[in-house]
């Protein structure tokens, strides 16, 4: 059972999203909080902002680092995770599920075929440097 | 571990309260003369609704509890006094104490910035002997000593740089920054209006001066480069890599940090630097007091002079004054001209040392980081083979294997009684220890030094877990700075308040 | 040479380590052509005593044992002499920075009682370690407010100090912010709510005011902060006289306080080093610029400080930091945190008071211009004497008069600003009044 869910997609900068309908749920992978370390603080952009596709849409702030989470996916940012704002360390503990970032109403479904499946992700991380 | 480490013993030291634990009304630390005019009632003269209430929780103590409570507490700090400093790049050298005593000189230190210029020659006379010899160690032709630090000093720099450039027609989009640079550049670059293109170093450390032809272009307002940089190797390209940024009109700042190793031996100015800035808390010895004030003056080319800060000095009728038009100037960067106080320890320091006495530290100060470097080398990894000028730098890759890395060395050199190297800088290094002992350790510490270096590589070997879990020794062990930047907590606060 | 500790034979048993004859050899590697050819044309090395001598020398070229009645940004106050005397300590004078905690919780907790003495004087919740000056301060405090709104417009009176007016030019001009002025009345000194109003619009990002302002004057907040939320900016209140906190009510109305604490025990040292505080209302903690301590545990369970929210810092985020700031002005701080220890809750108050009643003894004797309620610094009109005969007359008594106030506004040239504090006597006073009135 791998730790990479099959039916999200990912993107070479660490994030995933899970499409239900028109409705993509974004957060960062495992690979990524663990590079990162224990995380402090995760700055998101409100409800109603329009992201885009490899743009910055926020960041997440460990001690020494921070990381810019850019967008797989265009849309409008129809939810965020305030629990986040409390208990960053939920993205150390569930990067994958409790620690999502954002919900968004796709604009452009299509943009998905540029992401990569699990297992390509995975593939990716093994050849990474 | 009481026959391996020679340097330290651990020794009681006093526990203490915060000033607010300590207070109770009442209590006074000071008496005020009486008054020989008449008291005026706050509220009738400044309207009641102007006039505060008591300063709400802010302490009371007496004079003997204030002196007992920064004392002790200064106990828990290490200091250059007590022992070296090995960090890169900040030159963390002797702060002699005849700077002290001079800057304390009462027409010094009680001189209003505003009061008659005839009654300011000793100040304007002090700052205009500093700009001169400033000049005459970068090889530069114009000084400015009004930023207040180093950053501060990149900033104004970097914003001559633009003026000229806005002057010329076009005050174009980037600034290249290498890889290797301090945090501030690209900081300053982007504060300044440009964007920022980072380029890579090439194997051997320095800047790949092919990569830079093909980048510079017209866009290009200016490189900053360190030299040396902050691996301790000199740039031995420099003046291609001026001529090159030249060709195309633009500029080349130098970021002066690293200063330790050129004066009195090679001037920035005479190799095509057009701008740069020095620190005097660094590469002059005036002190880092626990984090500033510093200095950071900026040195530019005639071409650069008219876009200084202003005012600027002039000499009128035999006399110091201040000349306020300065028509190109990028206007003031902070109020008034400057930290007089660190200009006055800087120049002092000059005074003492001499032409002679600064080329001399320069040597030493090559010298020492050279005989640390030759001593690690059996030890630690070093993955940059050019040679180093007054800093070397180590990367963790040996001991990496045993789960060790330079952060966990660094904290085990503190139960040795030393302050740590540089940590995890330069980012081009993985693991970096970057290490700059300066002229002024003596043979004797740096062999202390060594000798703890090498005593914890074999600990790693024989003993991962104490190296881990350093420092053991010290009264405050390693500190949980992930809680502190979740729930931060920036302030006293009564338990009631929490 | 006294600050090289080796010997010939120590150096040379490290050259030989280092496989080199002589220093020089070490430098081999450098091209020929940067090299300096000839020694450095500077005076050799001097003895102590004649470095002391020289700076003696220059000291009593300057005003040394003058009264002065000059104010404007930088002001005389007795300097208690625990102050010298806990920061010529070496454990705080020649440390780094305190980014190694185990080794720096002195400076760390002295900062901390700093931050939280800087939220008790001024009303805010949150306060950083320091920044170079008030002028740099206030300049840091408009890129947060732009920051914080998204928004690129600052109202600024032309009552803040006119230095730091022209160092927020210069810090606006190159972030694209815009600037705009408003004035003062004619009648009090204070600010001129109509022309604020008529200056705001909803891209203000913030309205910059200070109060006491440059003329001494008093300001209320109120009114301005409510204009200035009304429109969505932030206010900004800037302070240049730090004993005024000790009387004066807390700027609670403000989002950001900005000032300068030279005040508390900071030599004028002719314009610095000085030390700025930006302190704010803690949802702006993030945006706050500089270095910050924050309270957390050590892995035994003790109480312990460190720097913390690192990430706005250059050091990490590089192009994308709050600020290029390196430094906060740690020695300086520390001289504000024992002058404040010392005084204390009732001193600071007793201090303030007598500045009050100092500055109005002497106003009272002098043509007031301006009518607003002032702290301990006022505006003088000069009448038929220039202001300059007026000081050249005090200067042969060894008196220093106000600042004549046409180098930053024409329209008051014949005003001078004059402040008195609890180091002004009374004949002292005496003798400026009657410089005013004679002739």
């Amino acid at each position: 059972m791998s730790a990479y869910p099959e039916s999200y997609w990912y993107t070479k900068e660490h994030e995933w999203v899970h499409v239900e309908g028109e409705i993509g749920t974004v957060g960062i992978t495992l690979h990524a909080q663990e590079q990162l370390g224990d995380i402090v603080y995760v700055e998101l952009p409100k409800v109603g902002a329009h992201v885009q596709q490899g743009k910055t849409l926020g960041s997440v702030e460990s001690v020494k680092a921070v990381s810019d989470v850019y967008a797989p996916v265009s849309g409008e940012v129809i939810e965020v995770n305030e629990s986040l704002a409390e208990m960053p360390e939920t993205l150390n503990q569930d990067p994958h599920g409790a620690a999502w970032l954002v919900r968004v109403r796709l604009s452009a479904p299509e943009e998905l075929g540029q992401l990569l499946t699990a297992s390509d992700y995975q593939s990716y991380l093994v050849e990474e440097p | 571990m009481a026959e391996t480490i020679r340097k330290v013993r651990p020794h009681v030291n006093q526990n203490e309260p915060l000033l607010f634990e300590l207070s109770s009304p009442g209590k006074k630390g000071y008496q005020l003369p009486g008054l020989d005019v008449p008291p005026v009632d706050a509220a009738g003269a400044l309207g009641a609704e102007n006039v505060r209430a008591e300063i709400e929780d802010f302490p009371e103590v007496s004079e003997v509890e204030a002196i007992r409570h920064f004392t002790r507490l200064s106990t828990w700090n290490y200091a250059i006094d007590l022992g070296m400093y090995p960090l890169g790049s900040c030159t963390m050298k002797y702060n002699p104490r005849v700077n002290e005593e001079v800057a304390r000189v009462e027409g010094l230190a009680w001189a209003h910035p505003y009061q008659p210029e005839s009654l300011a020659q000793g100040a304007l006379e002090i700052m205009a002997r500093l700009e001169a010899a400033l000049a005459e160690i970068t090889g530069m032709e114009a000084v400015t000593l009004q930023p207040a630090a180093g950053a501060h000093g990149e900033l104004t720099g970097i914003l001559v740089a633009r003026a000229y450039l806005e002057w010329r027609g076009n005050p174009r989009k980037k600034i290249l920054i290498p890889d290797s640079a301090h945090g501030t550049n690209p900081a300053t670059a982007a504060i300044a209006g440009y964007e920022v293109e980072n380029i890579r170093s090439c194997e051997r450390g320095m800047l790949d001066v092919e990569s830079l032809a093909r980048i510079v272009n017209e866009d290009v307002a200016a490189l900053m480069v360190t030299n040396p940089n902050t691996l301790g190797a000199f740039e031995e390209n420099i003046r291609q890599i001026g001529e090159i940024l030249h060709a195309k009109g633009a500029l080349l700042y130098m970021d002066g940090a690293n200063m330790n190793a050129l004066v009195g031996i090679t001037r920035p100015g005479d190799n095509g630097v057009d701008v740069m800035h020095l620190n005097l808390h660094k590469t002059f010895s005036t002190p880092h007091g626990g984090g500033g004030p510093g200095s950071g003056p900026v040195a530019v080319k005639s071409h650069l002079e008219p876009f200084l800060p202003a005012p600027r000095l002039k000499r009128v009728g035999g006399q110091w004054a201040f000349d306020y038009d300065r028509p190109h100037s990028i206007g003031r960067v902070r109020a008034f001209y400057g930290n007089f106080g660190v200009l006055v320890r800087a120049l002092a320091y000059i005074l003492a040392q001499g032409g002679e006495g600064l080329r001399n530290a320069t040597l030493d100060a090559v010298l020492n980081a050279n005989y640390i470097r030759q001593a690690l080398m059996p030890y630690y990894e070093m993955p940059h083979q050019a040679p180093s000028m007054h800093e070397c730098v180590f990367s963790d890759a040996r001991q990496a294997k045993r789960g060790v890395r330079t952060m966990d060395i660094a904290k085990r050199l503190i139960d040795y009684g030393f302050h740590p190297y540089t940590v995890s800088f330069p980012l081009i290094v993985h693991g970096a220890m970057m290490i700059e002992p300066t002229e002024t350790e003596s043979k004797r510490e740096l062999d202390l030094f060594i000798e703890a270096l090498i005593s914890i590589a074999r600990e790693v070997e024989e003993n991962p877990e104490l190296v881990l879990k350093a420092p053991h020794n010290t009264r405050t062990s390693r500190v949980d700075e992930v809680t502190a930047a979740r729930k931060p907590v920036v302030r006293w606060l009564r338990q009631a308040q929490r | 040479m006294r600050y090289l500790p080796k010997s010939e034979s120590e150096r040379r048993e490290m050259l030989e380590a280092c496989g080199v004859d002589s220093a020089e050899a070490l430098f081999a590697h450098l091209p020929p052509e940067v090299r300096l050819t000839r020694p450095l044309a500077l005076e050799p090395g001097k003895s102590e005593y004649e470095i002391v001598e020289y700076f003696r020398a220059r000291g009593a070229e300057n005003a040394a044992g003058y009264a002065s009645f000059l104010g404007a940004g930088v002001y005389f106050h007795y300097r208690p002499v625990l102050v010298d005397a806990i920061t010529s300590r070496a454990e705080f004078l020649t440390s780094y920075t305190p980014y190694q905690a185990e080794i720096s919780q002195g400076t760390l907790t002295s900062i901390f009682e700093f931050q939280t003495m800087l939220c008790q004087l001024t009303g805010m919740e949150v306060a950083n370690a320091s920044m170079y000056d008030g002028s740099t301060g206030v300049a840091e405090a408009a890129m947060m407010a732009a920051r914080s709104t998204s928004k690129r417009r600052l109202v600024v009176a032309r009552t803040l100090h006119p230095e730091y007016r022209a160092v927020l030019e210069t810090y606006a001009r190159r972030q694209g912010l815009e600037v705009a002025e408003f004035g003062y009345l004619a009648g009090s000194g204070g600010l001129d709510l109509e022309d604020l109003e008529s200056k705001l619009n909803d891209q203000t990002a913030a309205v910059i005011l200070q109060s006491p302002n440059f003329f001494g004057v008093v300001e209320n907040l109120k009114t301005a902060a409510e204009m200035a939320h009304r429109s969505g900016a932030l206010l900004i209140d800037v302070f240049t006289e730090a004993v005024s906190l000790g009387l004066l009510a807390p700027p609670v109305e403000a989002d950001i306080v900005a000032g300068e604490l030279q005040s508390f025990a900071i030599p004028p040292s002719f314009g610095g080093p000085f030390a700025g505080v930006i302190a704010s209302k803690e949802r702006f903690i993030r945006q706050l610029p500089g270095r910050l301590v924050g309270e957390t545990k050590d892995s035994r369970g003790n109480r312990a400080f460190c720097l913390t929210l690192a990430t706005r810092e250059q050091h990490i985020r590089r192009e994308k930091a709050t600020s290029n700031i390196c430094t906060n002005q740690a020695l300086i701080a520390l001289m504000a945190t024992v002058f404040m220890t010392v005084y204390g809750k009732q001193g600071l108050r007793e201090l303030a008071e007598q500045n009050l009643a100092k500055a109005h003894y002497l106003a009272g004797r002098l043509p007031r211009r301006f009518s607003g309620p002032f702290f301990n610094e006022f505006v003088a009109t000069t009448g038929g004497r220039s202001s300059e005969t007026i000081n050249q007359a005090l200067r042969e008594g060894k008196i220093i008069g106000g600042l004549p106030l046409a180098r930053f506004y024409p329209e008051l040239d014949d005003c001078m600003l004059l402040c008195a504090t609890e180091m002004s006597t009374r004949a002292a006073m005496d003798t400026v009044a009657e410089a005013f009135h004679c002739g």
